[in-house]
C-alpha cells in the first residue's frame, strides 16, 4: 500500500485529463482536457456568478431548502437540461468521429470513443430523461389534481438531491478519472474487474445506485400523491390523462428500478470483494445480469414514454379545442402497456442462446405492445379529427410525434421478430430504433411539456417564432440523423464501432452528421427562444394564468401559483374539470371563506443527504475509506436527526391568502378575454375566451 | 367519514382534525408501498438464488452439503418469537396506560433480534472458516450471502430505528409522530418474519434436504 492511500484512495495525477494530454499529446486527449475544463470553468462561473450577485442566501433559501414541488420539478428539469448539452455535444463528437474514421482511426481513440457512447447513454437515459420527466411530472401532476402539494415533500426533496449527486458523479467523470467504456448498460465481464480495472464502470454503478434509489423513491411519492391527495369529486376516472400516464409509471418505477439497484450492487460486489454473480468463472453467469439489467431496462422504456403520452394528450386536446377522444380507451391501453412491458424484457438479447420457443414468446409479446399503442396513435388522431387546430409549438412537436413514433414502431415491430432481430442485433439499425422511439416518444414530449406548461411555471409565454425554429431543426434534423442509420445497419455498420473499413458508408455518414448539427441546433434555438423570451417577457406575461384555454385544473391558479397552488381546494364535477368551470361560468369565482393553509417549510435535510451521497459515491469510486463512512455516516445522522424535528410545517394565515387570492380575482376581473386567434399576440394576458 | 373507517388498527391517535387523520393514513399507506419495493428487492434476490444454487455451484460446496437445519430452525423460533412480543409492544401502545410495559416489549424485542444477527453472523463465520465456503468461493455461496446477508442488514436498520424510537419515546414521549413510526416499524419488522419464512423453506429446508 502506498503512502497516502488512506487519504486518497486510487487518486492521482493521472487521474487528471489536463496531466493526460501534457504527457500524452493528442487531438483525442484535448478533447477530453477540453471538456473537463470546459466543466471546471463553468462550475467556476457559477461559482462566481452567485457570489458576486449575493444569491447564495436566495438560491438556499429559495431553491436548493424547498420542499415546493414546483421548484423541485424546475431544478429537475435544470438538471435536465445541463445533462441534455453534454449528452448532445458528444452526440456530435460520435458522429464526427463516425464520419472521419471511414478508413481512418479518425481523431478519437478507440477508448474515448466507448467513454463517449457510455456516458451519451448513460447520461440521456438517468440524467437528462429521468429527471426531465420526473420534473415535469413534479411540477403539473399535483396541481391537476387539485392537490397543494406532493405526499411526501422532503421525500421529494431527497429524490431531487440524489439524483443531482449521480449526475455531479458523471460530470465529476469528466475532470477526475475516466468513465466506464462498458456502455449504458454495463454488461460484465467486460464490466468486471479482471477487464476493467480501472475507476470507469464504479463510476457507473454509484451513479446509476443514486439515480435509481431516487426514481423508486419518486415513484412511491408520486403514487400515494395521485391516490391520497386528489381533490374532492377528482374520481380516478375524472383525472387528466396525464395524471393516468403518471401514475403509470410511477408504479412501473417502484417495481422496476429495483432489479437495476440488485444489478448494480451484485457487480459491485463482484468488482469490489471477489464475489461472482457475473464473473466468467466459479459458477458466475452474465446472463444473469443480462436478465436482471433488461427486467429494468425494459419496463423503463415505458417508464420514459408513457408521461410524454399523458404530455400529448394535454397538448394535442388543448390545441385542437376538443375533449380528448376515447378517454377511457387511452387509460386502458396505458395500463396494457405497464403491464406488457413487464413481458418482453427478453428481446433485447434474442441471440444470447434461449431456446427459439423462448424467443418466439417473447417476441410475440413484444408485439402485442404495439396494439395498445396503435388504440392511443388512433386517439389522438381522432382527438384532432375535425378540431380548430392551432399550430402552436408545442402541437407541431406532438404531431411530428405521432408521425415519427409510427415509423419508429414499426421498425420496432420488425426487430420483435427473432429471427430479423439475429440479423441487425446490435447493429445501428437498433439504434436507428430506439433514437427513433425514445426522441419522438420522450424528447419531443418533454419540450412541448416545456412550451405547454412555461407560461404556468414563470408567468410569460415563450417566443413562438424561435420554438418554430427549433421544432423544425429538430424535426428535420432527426431524419437526416437517424434515417441514414436504418441503412447502414442494414448494410452491416455495428454500433459502438469508432472505425469503418468500408467506403461506401461515407455518404450516408455525413448526411447523419449533418443531422446531429441540426439537432444541436434545435438545442441551441431552445436557449434563444429562453433568453429571446426572458427579455420580452413583459409583452409575453399572462398573469391570469390560462394562455392557452387550458382544459384541466393547473390552469385554474395564477401563473406562477401561488406556494399553496389554491387558494381553496376546487371541487370537481367533470373530467377536464376547468373547461367545464368556465363553460358554466362558474370559474374565478369568489370564495366566501378563507382558511388557514399549512405548508411544509424549508429543510436543509435534501441537500445535505445529496452532498454526503455525492462524497459517498466518489469515495467508493476512488476507495476513500474514511470519505465512504462519513458520507454514509451523515446521510444516517440526517435523518435521524431529522426525526426528531416535530415542527415540520408553518401555516400561511387566511389573511394573508384572501389578500393574495382576491388581488388576483381583481386582475383576472380587470383583464380582458382574449379569443383563440389572438392567442399568440401581446393581448394574451392569460383570460382565455372559451371556444364554444 | 366517521373517525373509526379512517383508524388503523393498532393506534389511538384521537386525531383531532380530519386533515391530521388524513395525514396519518397517507404516510401508513405510503410504507406499505415502501415495503413492496423493498420485496422486488427480495424477490429478485430469490430469483438469483434459485437459478444460482443450482448451476452456480462450480467447484464449491453445494448447499446440501453445507446447510443443516439446527442453528436456522433456532434463529427461525427467535425471530419469530420477536414478531411476537412486537405484537404485545403493539397492543401495550394501544391499550396499556404506561410507557414502561411498552418500553419493555420493545427491548425484548430489540435483545431478541440481536440474538439472531449475532447468531447469523456465527453462521456465516463458521461457514467461511470451517467450510472453506465464502462468497468469493462460487456463484451459489455469492448469492447466498448476498440473500440472507440483505436480510440480515435489514434487520440490523430495524434495530437502529428501534433504538432511535426508545430514545423518542423517552425524551418526547408516546406522541402522534413516535406512535406512527412504531406502527411503521411494526410492519416493517413483521414483514422481516415474512422474508425470513420463506429464506428458511427456500434456502435451508429445500437446500438441506436436496
Amino acid at each position: 500500500m502506498e503512502d497516502g492511500y488512506w487519504l486518497l484512495g486510487r487518486l492521482d495525477w493521472q487521474a487528471l485529463p489536463f496531466v493526460r494530454a501534457w504527457r500524452h499529446p493528442s487531438v483525442s486527449e484535448w478533447i477530453g482536457a477540453g471538456a473537463g475544463g470546459l466543466v471546471v470553468i463553468a462550475a467556476l462561473a457559477v461559482l462566481v456568478m452567485l457570489t458576486r450577485r449575493k444569491a447564495w442566501r436566495r438560491l438556499w433559501d429559495g431553491w436548493l431548502t424547498s420542499l415546493d414541488h414546483k421548484k423541485i420539478g424546475i431544478m429537475y428539469v435544470v438538471i435536465a437540461l445541463v445533462m441534455l448539452t453534454r449528452a448532445l455535444i458528444e452526440a456530435v463528437l460520435m458522429r464526427m468521429q463516425q464520419f472521419a474514421a471511414v478508413g481512418d482511426p479518425g481523431f478519437l481513440s478507440p477508448e474515448h470513443f466507448s467513454q463517449l457512447f457510455s456516458t451519451h447513454g448513460t447520461v440521456m437515459i438517468f440524467f437528462m430523461a429521468m429527471p426531465f420527466l420526473t420534473g415535469i411530472i413534479n411540477y403539473v401532476m399535483p396541481l391537476q389534481i387539485g392537490a397543494r402539494d406532493v405526499s411526501f415533500p422532503l421525500l421529494n426533496s431527497i429524490s431531487l438531491m440524489l439524483t443531482a449527486a449521480g449526475a455531479a458523479l458523471v460530470m465529476i467523470s469528466l475532470v477526475v478519472g475516466q468513465f466506464s467504456t462498458g456502455g449504458w448498460s454495463a454488461y460484465p465481464p467486460y464490466t468486471g474487474i479482471q477487464f476493467s480495472p480501472g475507476v470507469g464502470p464504479d463510476y457507473w454503478i454509484w451513479a446509476v445506485t443514486l439515480s435509481s434509489i431516487a426514481s423508486t423513491l419518486s415513484g412511491l411519492n408520486f403514487a400515494v400523491t395521485i391516490y391520497k391527495e386528489r381533490a374532492p369529486g377528482m374520481t380516478l376516472f375524472r383525472m387528466p390523462l396525464f395524471c393516468w400516464t403518471t401514475l403509470c409509471t410511477s408504479i412501473l418505477m417502484i417495481f422496476a428500478m429495483a432489479p437495476l439497484t440488485v444489478a448494480s450492487l451484485m457487480l459491485a460486489l463482484d468488482r469490489y470483494a471477489g464475489f461472482h454473480f457475473f464473473t466468467a468463472e466459479a459458477g458466475g453467469n452474465l446472463m444473469n445480469y443480462a436478465n436482471l439489467f433488461w427486467l429494468f431496462g425494459h419496463p423503463e422504456v415505458y417508464i420514459l414514454i408513457l408521461p410524454a403520452f399523458g404530455v400529448y394528450s394535454s397538448v394535442i386536446s388543448t390545441y385542437s379545442g376538443k375533449t380528448l377522444y376515447g378517454y377511457k380507451s387511452l387509460v386502458y391501453a396505458t395500463l396494457a402497456i405497464a403491464v406488457l412491458s413487464f413481458t418482453v424484457w427478453l428481446h433485447h438479447f434474442f441471440t444470447m442462446g434461449q431456446t427459439a420457443n423462448v424467443n418466439a414468446i417473447f417476441g410475440i409479446a413484444t408485439m402485442l405492445i404495439g396494439v395498445p399503442t396503435g388504440v392511443k396513435v388512433y386517439d389522438w388522431l381522432l382527438t384532432l379529427l375535425r378540431g380548430r387546430i392551432r399550430f402552436t409549438a408545442p402541437m407541431l412537436f406532438s404531431i411530428m410525434f405521432l408521425v415519427t413514433f409510427v415509423v419508429g414502431g414499426i421498425t420496432g415491430v420488425i426487430l420483435a421478430n427473432p429471427p430479423v432481430d439475429f440479423v441487425v442485433h446490435n447493429s445501428l439499425f437498433l439504434v436507428a430504433h430506439f433514437h427513433n422511439m425514445l426522441i419522438p416518444g420522450l424528447l419531443f414530449g418533454m419540450i412541448a411539456a416545456t412550451q405547454h406548461w412555461f407560461p404556468k411555471a414563470f408567468g410569460f409565454r415563450l417566443d413562438e417564432t424561435w420554438g418554430k425554429i427549433s421544432f423544425w431543426c429538430w424535426a428535420v434534423g432527426f431524419y437526416l440523423a437517424f434515417m441514414p442509420l436504418y441503412a447502414l445497419g442494414l448494410m452491416g455498420a455495428m454500433r459502438r464501432t469508432s472505425e469503418w473499413l468500408r467506403p461506401d458508408y461515407s455518404p450516408l455518414m455525413l448526411i447523419a452528421l449533418l443531422g446531429a448539427l441540426l439537432l444541436f441546433a434545435g438545442f441551441v434555438s431552445l436557449l434563444v427562444q429562453l433568453g429571446v423570451s426572458v427579455r420580452h417577457r413583459d409583452r409575453y406575461r399572462v398573469p391570469v394564468g390560462d394562455p392557452w384555454d387550458g382544459h384541466s385544473l393547473e390552469w385554474a391558479t395564477s401563473a406562477p401559483p401561488p406556494e399553496y397552488n389554491f387558494a381553496l381546494i376546487p371541487r370537481v364535477e367533470a373530467r377536464d374539470a376547468f373547461r367545464q368551470m368556465k363553460r358554466r361560468g362558474i370559474a374565478y369565482a369568489r370564495p366566501e371563506a378563507y382558511t388557514d393553509i399549512a405548508m411544509p417549510k424549508n429543510s436543509a435535510v435534501g441537500p445535505i443527504i445529496g452532498l454526503a451521497g455525492a462524497g459517498l459515491g466518489f469515495a467508493l469510486t476512488w476507495h476513500i475509506g474514511w470519505l465512504a463512512v462519513l458520507g454514509f455516516s451523515v446521510i444516517v445522522g440526517a435523518v435521524i436527526a431529522r426525526s426528531f424535528v416535530r415542527e415540520t410545517e408553518r401555516l400561511i394565515p387566511a389573511a394573508s391568502v384572501r389578500e393574495h387570492h382576491e388581488r388576483w380575482l381583481d386582475a383576472v376581473a380587470a383583464t380582458p378575454r382574449v379569443p383563440r386567434v389572438q392567442e399568440l399576440c401581446p393581448s394574451n394576458r392569460g383570460h382565455a375566451e372559451p371556444m364554444a | 367519514m366517521s373517525a373509526a373507517r379512517y383508524s388503523y388498527v393498532g393506534l389511538n391517535l384521537r386525531e383531532q382534525d380530519a386533515q391530521a387523520e388524513h395525514g396519518a393514513q397517507t404516510l401508513i399507506f405510503g410504507f406499505w408501498i415502501f415495503l413492496m419495493a423493498d420485496l422486488v428487492v427480495f424477490a429478485l434476490l430469490f430469483a438469483t438464488y434459485a437459478a444460482m444454487s443450482v448451476h452456480g455451484v462450480a467447484d464449491g460446496p453445494a448447499p446440501a452439503e453445507l446447510f443443516s437445519l439446527k442453528m436456522p430452525f433456532i434463529e427461525t423460533l427467535v425471530l419469530l418469537l420477536s414478531s411476537f412480543t412486537f405484537g404485545m409492544a403493539s397492543l401495550a401502545l394501544k391499550y396499556s396506560a404506561k410507557r414502561s410495559s411498552l418500553a419493555a416489549w420493545l427491548l425484548v424485542t430489540g435483545v431478541l433480534g440481536a440474538v439472531f444477527v449475532a447468531m447469523e453472523i456465527s453462521d456465516f463465520a463458521t461457514y467461511i472458516s470451517e467450510d472453506q465456503a465464502p462468497p468469493q468461493r462460487s456463484g451459489f455461496l455469492s448469492a447466498y450471502y448476498l440473500l440472507v446477508g440483505t436480510h440480515g442488514v435489514h434487520v440490523v436498520s430495524g434495530l437502529a430505528w428501534l433504538l432511535v424510537l426508545l430514545v423518542q419515546l423517552a425524551v418526547l414521549g408516546r406522541v402522534r409522530e413516535v406512535k406512527l413510526r412504531l406502527l411503521r416499524l411494526a410492519l416493517f419488522w413483521h414483514m422481516l418474519d415474512v422474508v425470513w419464512v420463506c429464506i428458511f423453506t427456500f434456502v435451508y429446508l429445500f437446500g438441506a434436504s436436496a
